[in-house]
């Protein structure tokens, strides 16, 4: 087995819980986010004896350390490393294995599970996890026998990182934990089952090439997996060869520069007007590391009806999947950017629809609604924009101020960027900031969250204080599980049905009582400066933004209706 | 549409379960299902029967089934060379005066007793799953009391002829 020496020489692993913390080292994972329990009592035991040279993150609940693990590989493109113990901690786990899956987010996750002689008897905190996570990972492990340990973890982090990232999780029983080794075992592994292709085709390049090359009105459509691939450069200089257009989904923000003039703009159900009719209308889409997610495509019929389809994606699953593909490129993002930017297509003069989706976009900007003195929530983010000058780390939860954060935030480069896209998490956010703070210590983290989600994880308030970490919770807060009454008033006639909080706990006090900074704010007069000194203080702060309730998100395209029928668009 | 699918798969712990599973979540309907070892030492073959409502569909069933890391090989054989067999048990009433005639009518079937008591016996047929079909017809008159199917289990022929999709059809 091949090891880093790092650990204490005299530390020879002794037991199946040394062989973890010599593998974890191996893979190079500097930080852990874990919860003890009996089932890892050995491994925490190991944690301590070999002084392991990595972090290890106390959460206080399994589910704060799987979100702050999301943060962390969304922000630094590693995968996230999470320790649970069996049972109840195991399945606390289980929203954001789900949301990992969903939003392709690399993760290790380990949990503990009873010993091998007791599984199977319902044994005390005994939960088949296996069962229950295979749906919703990439590949899960019971460990069987000791000598399989190494290899697992290494295969484990290989299946995470590689070909579409995602979860994968290692169940450790607790007698490999503590069964003696002695031995060094071989970590090597071979999986022919699993190859991904990462190099396209080159007669589908020539395909997609030639295409371009007809296209008239052609659209680049962005999404995460360019950033997992790491492409953003030879994104940028291919769209600037070729003078394409490019618009994003939730995920792909920061991959192409939000300020840039080729960018139009977010799609989907609430991107802007620009991007969505450029889908509407383009001869030529170009999808590259998007899924199709239906909050993207409305009602298919109307999406892009009258262009071609091109999709490059590295999980040959995805491609045809919602939307029929003409042509089909299965590679990594990076290869097949590099393979078109090499291609020497000779575009057909697209200059007039440039200039349209250029008019389009003066013509019909993001707006909102002003009040004298209160605080409107995207006025807010605008200012947080502007006050962290385009520069911060956002973590958002799911709903409105996920949308307004998405809308006036304007992000220029990757992974500054964590969101809970697919499956739409309530309480990912703050935990998500802490995760993302760990992975770049010298950033401004910035939590855009509502009043309702950071109930839902606010308890990791203590490790942002034990760690002092600089991230600034800022609540949009409307009183009000704001997206939901938002559709409760658009589509239900008003009828607010258990969506109004009436009884919110005073957040200022809150924060305080973990020893965090607590911050209120209730004009717009006062925004500019508060933002200024809490950027500026070195640690966390709670900053309860008591915004306009009754604000909702627009534009938007109402469920079941077509991408050119956006509602709440105006023009200045 | 019905297809024939086989996959080849890595034996490892829990490989049927995370198959079935993938198919249950996209909502593929399963006919019948075969697994068992093959040729090689810590590979298995499955084969599936299932029910698709097109070819967008079957591609994406063939896609996710690829994407499964302990899959090695995924084939849709449906409309190639193959030779396709079930096994069925019956068990059928039988009083002693019928049981010659039982053993004319799944003469031609060429399936064969394997039990008998006072008044049942138990027919073994092996074959295309039609053909077990019509003999469990020809058999249902008499009273079935107890019936076992094990789904198909397919493969290509040692050599495909040039056009082969009318052999096979519809019946498989």
């Amino acid at each position: 087995m091949e090891m880093k020496r790092e650990l204490n020489e005299a530390n020879q692993p002794k037991n199946g819980a040394d062989l973890f913390v010599w593998s974890l080292v191996d893979a190079g994972v500097d930080t852990l986010f874990g919860y003890p329990g009996g089932a890892v009592l050995p491994i925490y035991d190991a944690l301590y004896r070999n002084q392991a040279p990595f972090k290890h993150i106390l959460s206080r609940h399994e589910q704060g350390s799987i979100h702050a693990a999301e943060g962390y590989a969304r922000t630094t493109g590693k995968p996230g490393v999470v320790l649970a113990t069996s049972g109840p901690g195991a399945t606390n786990l289980i929203t954001g294995i789900a949301d990992a899956i969903m939003d392709s987010i690399p993760l290790v996750i380990f949990t503990g599970q009873v010993a091998h002689q007791v599984i199977g008897t319902d044994a005390f905190q005994e939960s088949d996890i296996m069962g229950i996570t295979t749906p919703i990972t990439k590949y899960n492990y019971q460990v069987e026998k000791l000598s399989d340990l190494p290899r697992v973890i290494k295969e484990a982090f290989y299946i995470a990182t590689t070909g579409r990232p995602g979860p994968v999780l290692i169940d450790i029983p607790k007698n490999i934990s503590e069964e003696i080794s002695g031995k060094e075992f071989d970590s090597d592994f071979y999986l022919p089952g699993y190859q991904p292709t990462t190099k396209p085709n080159p007669l589908q390049i020539v395909k997609l090439a030639d295409a371009l090359s007809k296209s008239k009105r052609p659209i680049v459509l962005t999404g995460a997996g360019i950033q997992f691939a790491g492409a953003s450069e030879e994104l940028r200089q291919f769209v600037r060869k070729y003078n394409l257009p490019v618009t994003s989904t939730l995920h792909g923000l920061g991959v192409f520069p939000g300020t840039d003039e080729q960018f139009l703009g977010m799609a989907g159900m609430h991107g802007t007007y620009t991007a969505n009719m450029a889908h509407y209308e383009c001869d030529l889409l170009i999808n590259i590391g998007a899924r199709f997610d239906d909050r993207l495509t409305g009602k298919l019929e109307h999406f892009a009806p009258n262009a071609r389809i091109a999709h490059i994606d590295i999980d040959p699953a995805e491609i045809g999947k919602v939307i029929p593909t003409e042509i089909p490129v299965v590679a990594d993002a990076k290869e097949a950017l590099n393979a078109l930017i090499g291609s020497n297509i000779s575009m057909p003069d697209h200059g007039e629809w440039i200039d349209k989706l250029q008019k389009s976009k003066e013509e019909y900007p993001l707006w909102y609604n002003r009040s004298d003195e209160a605080i409107s929530p995207q006025w807010m983010v605008e200012q947080v924009y502007k006050a962290s000058k385009g520069n911060a780390i956002v973590t958002t939860d799911v709903g409105q101020h996920q949308m307004w954060a998405a809308q006036f935030y304007k992000f220029d480069e990757p992974n500054r960027w964590a969101t809970s896209g697919g499956l739409g998490t309530m309480g990912f956010g703050f935990p998500a900031a802490i995760g993302a703070q760990l992975g770049a210590p010298e950033e401004l983290v910035v939590s855009i969250v509502g009043d309702a989600g950071f109930q839902m994880t606010l308890q990791e308030l203590a490790v942002a204080h034990e760690r002092n970490l600089r991230v600034k919770v800022i609540i949009l807060n409307n009183s009000a599980l704001g997206m939901v009454r938002q559709w409760q008033e658009s589509f239900y006639d008003e009828r607010y049905s258990e969506s109004l909080l009436t009884v919110n706990p005073d957040f200022v006090k809150l924060a305080e009582s973990y020893g965090v900074r607590g911050v209120r704010v209730e004009k717009e007069s006062e925004v500019p400066a508060l933002l200024e000194d809490i950027f500026a203080y070195d640690g966390p702060v709670v900053v309860d933004a008591r915004v306009v309730q009754k604000e909702c998100v627009y534009p938007m395209i109402a469920p079941g209706k077509g991408i050119h029928e956006m509602i709440g668009v105006k023009q200045p | 549409m019905k297809r024939i699918i086989t996959a080849t798969v890595q034996d490892r712990a829990g490989v049927l379960n995370r198959i079935t599973g993938m198919l249950y979540k996209r909502q593929f309907n399963i006919e019948s299902i075969s697994v068992g070892s093959s040729e090689t030492e810590g590979v298995s073959k499955m084969t599936f029967v299932v029910d698709v409502g097109d070819h967008q569909k079957l591609e994406q069933l063939t896609k996710q089934l690829n994407k499964q890391i302990d899959v090695l090989k995924v084939s849709d054989i449906t409309d190639k060379a193959m030779v396709a067999r079930e096994l069925a048990l019956v068990k059928v009433n039988s009083s002693s005066q019928a049981r010659t005639e039982i053993q004319g009518v799944i003469a031609p079937f060429r399936a064969s007793v394997i039990d008998v008591s006072k008044d049942s016996m138990t027919i073994q047929i092996t074959g295309k799953p039609d053909k077990v079909e019509a003999m469990i017809t020809l058999l249902r008159p008499y009273g079935i009391k107890e019936l076992t199917r094990t789904g198909v289990t397919a493969f290509l022929r040692g050599q495909q002829p040039g056009n082969v999709t009318e052999i096979n059809s519809l019946s498989i």
